[in-house]
């Protein structure tokens, strides 16, 4: 852990070394998803309502899976840029200092500038708490903090995913980014409005559903109370498991490239 | 003329090359066609008419996927990058030719290989796919004709608007950051997160006047059958007015930035 905040430190001092490319860019990481907001935002105009979902609802649906998204690309970068390492043979060196290879893959590299996404998915949870807040207590802000923390993890979980791929095919796999790009579309609007086969999908193989769809059910009220949804988070979190399984799966056939 | 022809075809085999990636690009695309057809689906299940109807979108869709390589603009090729920030371009600069046709030949070659790498799987799929996902035929084969003149015409657009931006490296020296935001505003005015009819009236109004739709918008709707008669000559004229103002524009740019363009040796 202690390492860990090292080396935060010292990517955080270097990435401000660099002061107006790092607003710039970060003006720029808030607009992306921003004006995918501001589409939604007209559709609502549009159509007032989707299956029974107000825009508030979604918006709160989107900020969560956002605000994951935008923490584990700032901060589980390392591994989405895993290929690099393995291409240039740099991750020989992470293999013979004494600690281990998560906390170091994860130390390699943040991306600071994705602050500005943040910020975005702060704003669009602000604009929907202020229309829903009245039928939150305080242990719903909470539950809300665990369904971000859960899909934080998810993410982590799918960029460990196609880390891990590179030790076969030392090029990154772009595949990996229909899981995160392609979840995190999917999953800024209620799962319920899919096909079968993404929603099981997503539920039971990458558990985008556990981590805003069905806890927010309970949340909004659309569906009682029960022990299992409060649940949902945690096992959204568990996801993390099998892919650290097959991370040091992978670590163990590693084959240098040589170069 | 001889020469620009030569550099055009050298991109396009060049980029043919990458199919693998383009099988991956290819999943990534059906999947977020379906996608974005299930969240119109479920927008249109509990709405009157809409000023462009759920079919008419479902083509709309699948086309901008299929051709997603003609439109998109983040899209970034690290040599011309390269040869700005790091110094390479004075040896294209050495050649009896002129860049600014040069570098659209080659930016040319490189979409038109994508485009023709995955168009054709994405589109196979998507006729066969059950209804209402299902892409189908044109209306007439004058509709055909008008979306593929479209088609070109958007794709001629775009190279330049990518151009466009390589020129602004000149200045700013970080591609990131150019690529972004043009990026992110061509996708929004080209109608790619929300479509254009859905829009209000005065974003309406401003996508018309910007040259992103003619890309990733006119085409398809040309070929949805949702832009018709006299518009379609609007919008070609639109499109013919945009690619000279363009080229135009940019070979003048371009000459001015390279007078000011200094190579640090090494």
């Amino acid at each position: 852990m202690q390492l860990y905040l090292k080396y935060l430190k010292i990517h955080f001092t270097s990435q401000m070394a660099y002061r107006t490319s790092f607003i710039l860019l970060s003006l720029g990481q808030f607009f992306v998803p921003f004006l995918v907001f501001v589409s939604m935002f007209y559709m609502f105009q549009r159509f007032d309502t989707i299956q029974g979902w107000s825009f508030y609802e979604v918006a709160l649906c989107y900020s969560i899976v956002h605000a994951g998204f935008a923490i584990s690309e700032c901060f589980a970068r390392g591994f989405d840029s895993f290929s690099r390492l393995v291409r240039t043979g740099e991750f020989d060196r992470v293999l013979v200092r004494p600690r281990g290879t998560v906390v170091q893959v994860l130390g390699s590299k943040f991306e600071f500038t994705r602050v500005g996404r943040m910020f975005q998915a702060l704003i669009v949870m602000v604009i929907a708490f202020s229309n829903l807040g009245d039928r939150f207590a305080y242990y719903h802000y909470l539950f809300i903090g665990l369904m971000i923390l859960s899909s934080v993890i998810i993410f982590t979980g799918i960029y460990i995913l196609g880390a891990t791929m590179c030790f076969w095919t030392v090029q990154a796999l772009e595949v990996i980014n229909l899981f995160s790009d392609g979840g995190r579309e999917m999953s800024q609007y209620p799962l319920s409005i899919y096909k079968k086969f993404i929603r099981v999908f997503f539920t039971y193989v990458i558990p985008f559903g556990m981590v805003n769809y069905y806890p927010l059910m309970m949340v909004l009220g659309k569906i009682d109370y029960k022990l299992v949804y409060v649940f949902m988070p945690i096992f959204g979190l568990l996801f993390i498991l099998p892919c650290l399984l097959i991370w040091s799966f992978g670590v163990k056939r590693y084959k240098s490239t040589g170069s | 003329m001889k020469a620009y022809y030569a550099y055009f075809k050298l991109s396009l085999l060049k980029n043919l090359q990458y199919k693998t990636a383009a099988l991956a690009g290819m999943a990534t695309q059906l999947f977020f066609g379906m996608v974005f057809i299930m969240i119109f689906e479920a927008f249109y299940s509990l709405s009157g008419p809409q000023p462009i109807g759920f079919d008419q979108l479902v083509q709309v869709v699948w086309l901008q996927q299929a051709f997603l390589s003609f439109i998109m603009l983040w899209q970034r090729d690290s040599e011309l990058n390269d040869m700005i920030v790091k110094g390479q371009i004075a040896y294209e600069l050495v050649r009896p030719n002129k860049l600014f046709p040069f570098w659209y030949f080659k930016l040319l070659g490189q979409r038109l290989a994508g485009g023709l790498l995955r168009f054709f799987p994405i589109i196979a799929i998507a006729i066969f796919l059950p209804e209402p996902y299902t892409l189908k035929g044109p209306e007439s084969w004058m509709t055909l004709v008008w979306s593929l003149v479209s088609l070109t015409l958007g794709l001629l657009v775009i190279v330049g608007i990518s151009m466009l931006i390589y020129i602004s490296i000149f200045y700013t020296l970080s591609p990131m950051g150019s690529f972004l935001l043009v990026g992110v505003f061509g996708e929004f005015f080209a109608g790619l997160t929300i479509p254009i009819p859905l829009m209000p009236q005065w974003l309406q109004t401003l996508c018309f006047i910007l040259p992103f739709r003619y890309g990733g918008d006119l085409p398809f709707r040309i070929y949805a059958g949702h832009i018709k008669g006299s518009d379609i000559v609007i919008g070609l004229a639109m499109q013919v007015t945009w690619l000279l103002l363009i080229w135009l524009g940019g070979s003048w740019w371009m000459n001015k930035s390279l007078k000011r363009v200094v190579v640090q040796g090494g």
